[in-house]
């Protein structure tokens, strides 16, 4: 679940404005109910289904509004595309062919709106948030910061995206960056097989010839042989030539023998630009990873070469935690234009099979700067630091863990049924020993000393680390025995 | 006479035709090895007059005959090495000769093709000359080119400049450029003024002040 801004970040006049708009909501809100109640009785009892998407359309203006108020994520499920004619020129939805777009497109709507779980959260949401405005209505005016946190919780909890649908995004993006993925490798081995057949098998193909020329040559002319056989060797060598490019296009030999910073080293010394390369990463990365940012370093600096007119770039290479960041800055013209057909659109859907993104900045006159990062690529030890918890904490916790029960069962509920029963042995329950003025109070104390400790032992690891607690809200071990 | 040579090689048949080629060339081989860990101990223990080294080699096929043969180099500085490799790149050319100490090669293994070529390479190394593979020249020299001085040179002293770097005498370069001697001298003369480099007669120290100028021109 995604929780709102911070409201306290904003200035108070900011504040009670938004706390007006949104209580000025209040006025198209209560209609709509009123609308959207009849349009769903409509819709179900008598087919007036052709009003259910226009009224959907208006519950999510609304909607949309508080979510822009609230700084909340939108959780619907993206617009169906438009249909598009079979060979034969019909639209076919589901097992009906139609002439034209309108009612396939309809459909495809309908399905959209009324399949998705987030239209009925809307609808929910939209009969219950007057109530709760009415509620808030006093506090929103008199104190905005809180009662906006309060209503920013509520509005979250039914207009924010839910685990599922974020899951869902997640599931649509990476099946896109899988596409792409495999589209773009099947480009690169369509170029290296052309790169092969064209350039090296025709090479080998006229030295075959050559050689074979030689062979008839060389009991009758032995002196033409001896040309042929040296034209033979030049054509090899070429072969090699062309060879050592193609594999340089598959996987520079650097990059293999010696790891990203080293191979970026080694195009900045082959760049005619003045290159300065920065690397910090601890360890190799991946290959696939480290080839990724390779051909993409390669290219933005062959492009400064090319475009910017720049005389000086500097490429930086370093690590936060486990995420790579890569910067290259040169100090040429600028204006890069990514929808130009640069290489960069190629760059970041390279970079989307890691989940990396790239952001570009080019003002006229210049400088440009592109920042590439890709997360959590590095192993897992370079990661957050954990950070235990201090002894006395953990030993408070140990204490309370293991000594709770004692006041709490058989000092303080036991010895009140005794008490209530009127059991006559009184054992070792201390409170039964008091004077009877006494002996209430005391199993109350003990109770009351039990629930604290408990309280304590799950409050100081709350404190310390709430996400690790939440993680970690179901132990296997206990929690403080690991740090 | 310098011809005790080591041979560091994976691939069985490279390995034994260098072995072929060298003792028809009047070298004696020492030792023909076929992995990272047992050259960096023969290159330390029989200290051959020469060595001709593979970047890959097992076990990591990455560049265990590079860092062989740079830590042997820390410990025996000026052990003559001559590196081969299938790619050339600056930052190893660099990195080989970061020491100054000359006696360092770093051909493409396709110049193993032209075989006196090849050995006339080997015997500059062993005699503390370089080798320096035509390519990597070019690719140091075209970085560089467009920025000052390399950029006041002409086209021809550029030329003489190359050959140069890559370790050749003057003889050698008057022949390759078909050029009479003393004019290779002038032009030499030409290039080491508009460089700001101190002239000298001996070969080997004037191709590491150019090898060092072109190193450190961008760094």
């Amino acid at each position: 679940m995604q929780y709102p801004r911070a409201a306290t970040s904003l200035r108070l006049e900011d504040m009670l404005r938004r706390s007006l708009w949104l209580l000025a909501l209040v006025v198209v809100e209560v209609p709509l109910v009123l609308l959207s109640a009849l349009v769903l009785l409509g819709s179900f009892t008598v087919g007036l289904v052709p009003f259910f998407p226009p009224c959907v359309a208006l519950v999510r203006r609304v909607t949309r509004r508080t979510r822009k108020l609230m700084g909340i994520a939108a959780p619907y499920h993206p617009q169906p595309p438009p249909p598009v004619p079979q060979a034969d020129g019909w639209y076919r939805s589901d097992r009906t062919l139609y002439k034209t777009p309108r009612i396939p497109a309809w459909n495809d709507r309908w399905k959209w709106l009324f399949g998705d779980p987030a239209t009925w959260r809307d609808f929910l949401w939209l009969l219950l948030d007057p109530v709760v405005k009415l509620v808030l209505a006093v506090p929103l005016l008199v104190l905005p910061g809180h009662a906006q946190r309060v209503y920013g919780y509520w509005a979250a909890l039914l207009l924010g995206p839910t685990a599922k649908s974020e899951l869902a995004g997640q599931v649509r993006k990476l099946s896109e960056s899988r596409t792409l993925t495999v589209d773009s490798q099947a480009a690169e081995m369509r170029r290296i097989e052309r790169d092969l057949h064209d350039g090296v098998q025709a090479r080998l193909v006229a030295l075959g010839m050559t050689l074979g020329a030689v062979e008839e040559l060389v009991g009758t002319d032995p002196a033409a042989a001896v040309a042929l056989l040296a034209k033979a060797r030049e054509a090899s060598a070429e072969t090699l030539v062309e060879l050592r490019g193609v594999v340089r296009g598959i996987h520079p030999p650097v990059l293999a023998e010696r790891g990203l910073g080293d191979a970026v080293k080694a195009l900045a010394l082959d760049s005619p630009l003045r290159t300065n390369v920065e690397v910090d990463l601890p360890v190799r990365l991946q290959t696939p990873v480290e080839t990724a940012l390779y051909f993409a370093i390669s290219e933005l600096l062959s492009n400064a070469a090319k475009h910017s007119g720049a005389d000086n770039v500097i490429v930086d290479i370093s690590h936060t935690e486990r995420d790579v960041a890569v910067m290259v800055w040169d100090d040429g013209g600028g204006g890069a234009d990514p929808s130009r057909g640069s290489g960069l659109d190629g760059i970041e859907r390279r970079l989307a099979a890691f989940d990396g993104v790239l952001a570009l900045s080019s003002p006229q006159g210049g400088p440009t700067t592109v920042a590439m990062s890709v997360p959590k690529v590095l192993p897992e030890e370079y990661g957050k630091k954990k950070n235990p918890m201090p002894r006395w904490q953990a030993a408070v916790v140990v204490f309370c863990w293991s000594l709770s029960w004692l006041p709490l069962f058989p000092q303080g509920l036991v010895a009140g049924v005794f008490k209530t029963i009127g059991f006559e042995h009184r054992s070792w329950f201390l409170a039964l020993y008091l004077p009877d003025f006494w002996q209430w109070p005391a199993i109350v104390g003990m109770v009351s000393l039990g629930m604290l400790m408990y309280g304590v032992a799950l409050y100081l690891p709350m404190r310390h680390s709430r996400e690790r607690w939440i993680a970690e809200a179901s132990p296997r071990r206990p929690w403080f025995s690991r740090c | 006479m310098l011809n005790r040579v080591l041979i560091a090689e994976d691939l069985y048949l490279l390995r034994e035709g260098l072995v072929h080629l060298l003792q028809a060339h009047g070298f004696t081989v020492v030792a023909a090895v076929d992995d990272g860990p047992s050259l960096e101990r023969a290159l330390i223990e029989l200290r051959p007059d020469v060595s001709v080294v593979d970047v890959r080699l097992p076990p990591t096929f990455t560049d265990e005959g590079l860092q062989a043969a740079l830590s042997a180099r820390k410990q025996i500085p000026g052990l003559p090495i001559l590196v081969l490799s299938q790619h050339v790149e600056q930052l190893y050319a660099r990195e080989l000769l970061a020491d100054g100490s000359g006696a360092v090669g770093y051909l493409l293994k396709d110049r193993v093709f032209n075989a006196s070529q090849f050995v006339d390479a080997v015997r500059r190394v062993a005699e503390g000359g370089t080798a320096m593979d035509p390519e990597v020249i070019a690719k140091l020299l075209a970085s560089n080119a467009r920025h000052e001085p390399l950029g006041r040179l002409t086209p021809r002293e550029r030329e003489v400049l190359g050959a140069m770097a890559e370790g050749r005498s003057n003889a050698a370069i008057a022949q390759r450029l078909h050029l009479s001697e003393s004019a290779v001298a002038k032009h030499t003369a030409a290039i080491f003024t508009k460089l700001d480099l101190a002239p000298s007669d001996d070969d080997n120290r004037r191709v590491l002040a150019v090898l060092a100028y072109l190193n450190a021109a961008r760094r």
